[in-house]
């Protein structure tokens, strides 16, 4: 039996999990889009458990209810309760059961047959997964690190330019690397995510080989749900290899000045992407890596590392879009907390806060205003 | 019997698809609280922003005869805002506006929906010489509905019931009329809900959403000290407990007195923790509150009948912190998410008996037991709870907490208290012990008030 079966009964509702530790505003992305309670984590929970019993028949609304969750962990951080570090694993699992009787809404499914059948959720070609590359180098037995760029990365137009930055800026400072191009395939980490184990098995499994085979010993990714589910999930299943974020690349190199940025003028807020931050600890690197630049002035959003709001798009949302349609969709919502702080630029380190903010700047008519940019891409513009 | 139909599109109408739900989950989940009363499951779940919507859905649910039921974050934990007939829950935490604090008449105006947690955080941020009573409820919990059921919190034991700090409101009534309450019905400041005009805030406070519903509410604030400090004091007769809050009360420099007793963990098992807040714009005002408290109970040090406790930092956080965390913690001691307090409120000199009563009850259900009791106003009453933890998952130990809580309740009525924030069985108990008269004011004020007895009903219905 699943833990959560046994477990998701212990949430006593009291609310925690929605605010940031400073109570200044709703921090659950779902419940601050939606507003009704059943859509906050005690709400799914108290709904999973009652769906559990038998009190509630399976809806395509309760499914809705369950796949809004982003899995940011903003209630792992809040609830005062000692289960709290289970939460996510809870939502998770009772997802797995979902996908197991075959109840998920469309746009999972969708998502899931996307990934099975191209190896990305876009359902792009295999084939053109390093069109972006121009020219990149492929990893090869010796190189150092091998760069794992990640669906996004490869497809997504926002998160190919990422990626171009990256191989710019690892060239330049010559970086012994290379990617797998064509033979790249998804992370799993949102497959993971939204409960599908069987699947997420089979990916996880065949990249191990894969990068096992090739002699691989390091890995950067451009992508934190990537460097999340290699660092933490990829273990379990006998990985053995060093899991990098690019972020925390990049700061040794500036560290040891092997990147000397050139000045720039900016004032930039930083978005702390929620597998970075608060999955993975790592909030300060990428502070590190904007202040190094000359003329960045670095300025914080109200609501920062582990209390950074999560821009909507975890979970696999950065395809499957289920927090859309209103103002108070949480990527609008953060990109006018940006745009308070004054900065000119909105930096992040994940291509799925980079296109979901993206957009989401455009629908809040801040084009001109507000641009939003990777860090990487901050680096070489500067 | 209304049209659901009908009514839905109107609710639509009035504040959108989006914040109107008929759907099962919603409705589960409005059916019912953290605590232990039976479920009832509303119609709509309605969500307004403003108080042209609240007054809207008010005429409609008026017109139509559909009970309705305002709700903040339902942490009252006694049911009162389960929907016992249907109807419409309103939602009223989209109405989340902090409009205006008039920092030289201490006060602040917020609407509806406005949490505790929001609120403090906003003072603390641009108003840090300011504060407000924190209860220790999450801080999700709303300014309005703390006041509507009477909550205290950390100035209680200075300045009484947190709706004692009421300055003013604006409530729909239940036939649609906007209506304000205090000063703010003649002039532009909310710095009084009665005094000197008649007080009619009254007619709202205290009567859980069955007369109306609070759209804004004028809140006191008070100095906010740069440094505070909590002072722990051990006993370990019950009988010491009310002298000891009487002194510490005497001494008019604590800001908060709390008494708190369990059983776990067993080295403080029998023990009464005695919590003195003070508080102090300087080092000098520290120590001579300090002083105060020391020379108030030292017969008790003399007589090895108390003990001070030296807090080491780690304990100390969870001491002070605004609201406290292990209030809510104890909804998992027995891994269940559940529990409930009968809070009665009665005098000091009650103490010894109602710990005697809890011990007695909680062995006699065999049942996870915890009390907290806060001095409220200068020593004129306290906050006594009878707090029971239970395992959702385990009918029977729910049942168990349930008959607990019961019999702790007739029993503090038996001994001259009044029950707070009374479920619909307890009200009703309160009700057969009500002087008649008082029972039939009640009665005409709410016929007056809600001809067709649409709020909230089943709360406060006078037979």
């Amino acid at each position: 039996m699943p833990k959560y079966v046994s477990q998701v009964h212990r949430c006593f509702r009291c609310g925690y999990c929605k605010f940031p530790s400073d109570y200044s505003s709703f921090n659950c992305p779902s419940y601050r889009r939606f507003r009704f309670d059943s859509y906050s984590t005690g709400g799914r929970l108290w709904l999973i458990y009652a769906w559990i019993k038998g009190e509630l028949e399976w809806s395509d609304h309760l499914g809705e209810i369950l796949y809004t969750c982003t899995t940011c962990k903003n209630c792992v951080e809040q609830c005062p309760m000692k289960f709290a570090p289970d939460i996510v694993d809870w939502i998770v699992e009772a997802r797995s059961d979902v996908v197991e009787k075959g109840k998920i809404p469309e746009r999972v499914s969708r998502f899931f047959e996307a990934v099975y059948n191209y190896g990305n959720p876009f359902k792009q070609l295999r084939s053109s997964r390093a069109a972006w590359a121009n020219g990149a180098k492929r990893y090869a037995r010796g190189d150092e690190f091998l760069l794992y760029v990640g669906c996004l990365g490869s497809y997504d137009e926002n998160g190919q330019k990422m990626a171009r930055s990256l191989v710019h800026i690892l060239n330049a400072s010559r970086i012994s690397f290379g990617i797998l191009g064509a033979e790249e395939e998804c992370c799993g980490n949102e497959v993971y995510m939204l409960g599908e184990m069987g699947l997420f098995q089979n990916i996880a499994e065949k990249n191990i080989r894969k990068f096992t085979g090739l002699g691989v010993t390091k890995i950067i990714t451009l992508c934190p749900h990537g460097y999340n589910v290699m660092k933490n999930i990829y273990p379990t299943m006998g990985a053995r290899f060093e899991v990098y974020h690019y972020t925390q690349v990049l700061s040794d190199l500036l560290e040891q000045n092997k990147l000397i940025p050139l000045p720039a003028k900016a004032k930039v807020t930083y978005q702390d992407p929620c597998f970075l931050g608060r999955y993975n600890n790592v909030y300060d690197e990428p502070r590190q890596i904007l202040q190094c630049i000359p003329g960045v002035k670095l300025v914080e959003m109200e609501r920062t590392r582990k209390d950074a709001f999560c821009c909507g798009g975890g979970s696999g949302n950065f395809v499957t879009d289920l927090l859309a349609g209103s103002p108070d969709n949480p990527a609008r919502v953060r990109v006018r907390e940006a745009y308070e702080t004054g900065a000119n630029t909105l930096a992040v380190a994940c291509p799925g806060c980079l296109t979901m903010l993206t957009d989401a700047a455009k629908a809040e008519n801040l084009d001109g205003k507000l641009d939003v940019k990777d860090i990487s891409q901050v680096v070489r513009d500067s | 019997m209304a049209n659901t139909s009908v009514v839905y599109d109107s609710l639509v109408k009035i504040v959108g698809k989006d914040f109107v739900s008929d759907r099962r989950e919603e409705r589960y989940f409005y059916a019912r609280d953290g605590g232990l009363m039976p479920p009832h499951e509303p119609d709509f779940v309605v969500m307004p922003r403003t108080t042209e919507d609240v007054q809207e859905i008010v005429k409609l649910a008026n017109r139509e005869k559909v009970p309705i039921v305002p709700i903040g974050a339902g942490l009252a934990l006694t049911g009162l805002v389960i929907p016992q007939r249907g109807g419409i829950v309103l939602d009223m935490k989209r109405m989340d506006r902090i409009l205006e604090v008039n920092e030289r008449a201490r006060y602040v105006v917020v609407e509806a929906g406005v949490t505790q947690g929001a609120l403090k955080n906003y003072l603390q941020r641009h108003y840090p010489n300011l504060r407000h009573s924190i209860p220790d409820a999450p801080p999700v919990a709303t300014v309005v509905a703390n006041a509507v059921i009477h909550g205290q919190g950390r100035l209680s034991q200075q300045h009484g019931f947190n709706s004692d700090m009421v300055s003013g409101l604006e409530v729909v009534l239940p036939t649609g009329e906007v209506c304000r309450i205090g000063s703010c019905s003649v002039s532009s400041y909310w710095f009084s809900k009665g005094a000197p005009l008649p007080d009619l805030s009254g007619l709202f406070l205290g009567w859980f959403g069955t007369t109306g519903v609070i759209t804004k509410l004028g809140l006191k604030l008070y100095p906010c000290k740069k440094m505070r400090d909590v002072m722990v004091f051990l006993a370990d007769k019950a009988e010491l407990v009310p002298d000891i809050m009487l002194r510490l009360s005497h001494t008019e420099m604590v800001e908060d007195a709390v008494v708190s007793a369990a059983p776990l963990p067993l080295r403080f098992r029998g023990t009464f923790w005695v919590m003195a807040y003070i508080t102090g714009d300087s080092d000098e005002e520290l120590e001579f509150k300090r002083k105060m408290v020391w020379d108030a109970l030292w017969e008790h040090f003399e007589n090895r009948d108390v003990g001070f406790l030296s807090v080491p930092p780690d304990m100390k956080a969870p001491l002070m912190s605004m609201p406290s965390k292990d209030t809510t913690r104890f909804a998992d001691v027995s891994k269940g998410g559940g529990f409930q307090y009968a809070g009665p409120i009665t005098p000091i000199e009650k103490f010894p008996a109602f710990h005697r009563k809890l011990e007695e009850v909680a062995a006699k259900y065999n049942v996870f037991y915890a009390s907290t009791t806060r001095l409220i106003g200068a020593g004129h009453c306290m906050m006594f709870s009878f707090s029971f933890s239970f395992n959702r998952a385990n009918p029977d130990e729910m049942a168990r907490a349930k008959k607990a809580l019961d019999e702790c309740s007739r029993f503090s009525l038996e001994e001259g208290g009044v029950l707070w924030k009374a479920d619909v069985d307890e009200q009703k108990l309160l009700m057969n012990k009500m002087d008649p008269n008082t029972l039939a004011l009640i009665r005409k004020i709410k016929q007056l008030l809600d001809p067709n007895g649409i709020m909230n009903p089943g709360n406060w219905e006078v037979p």
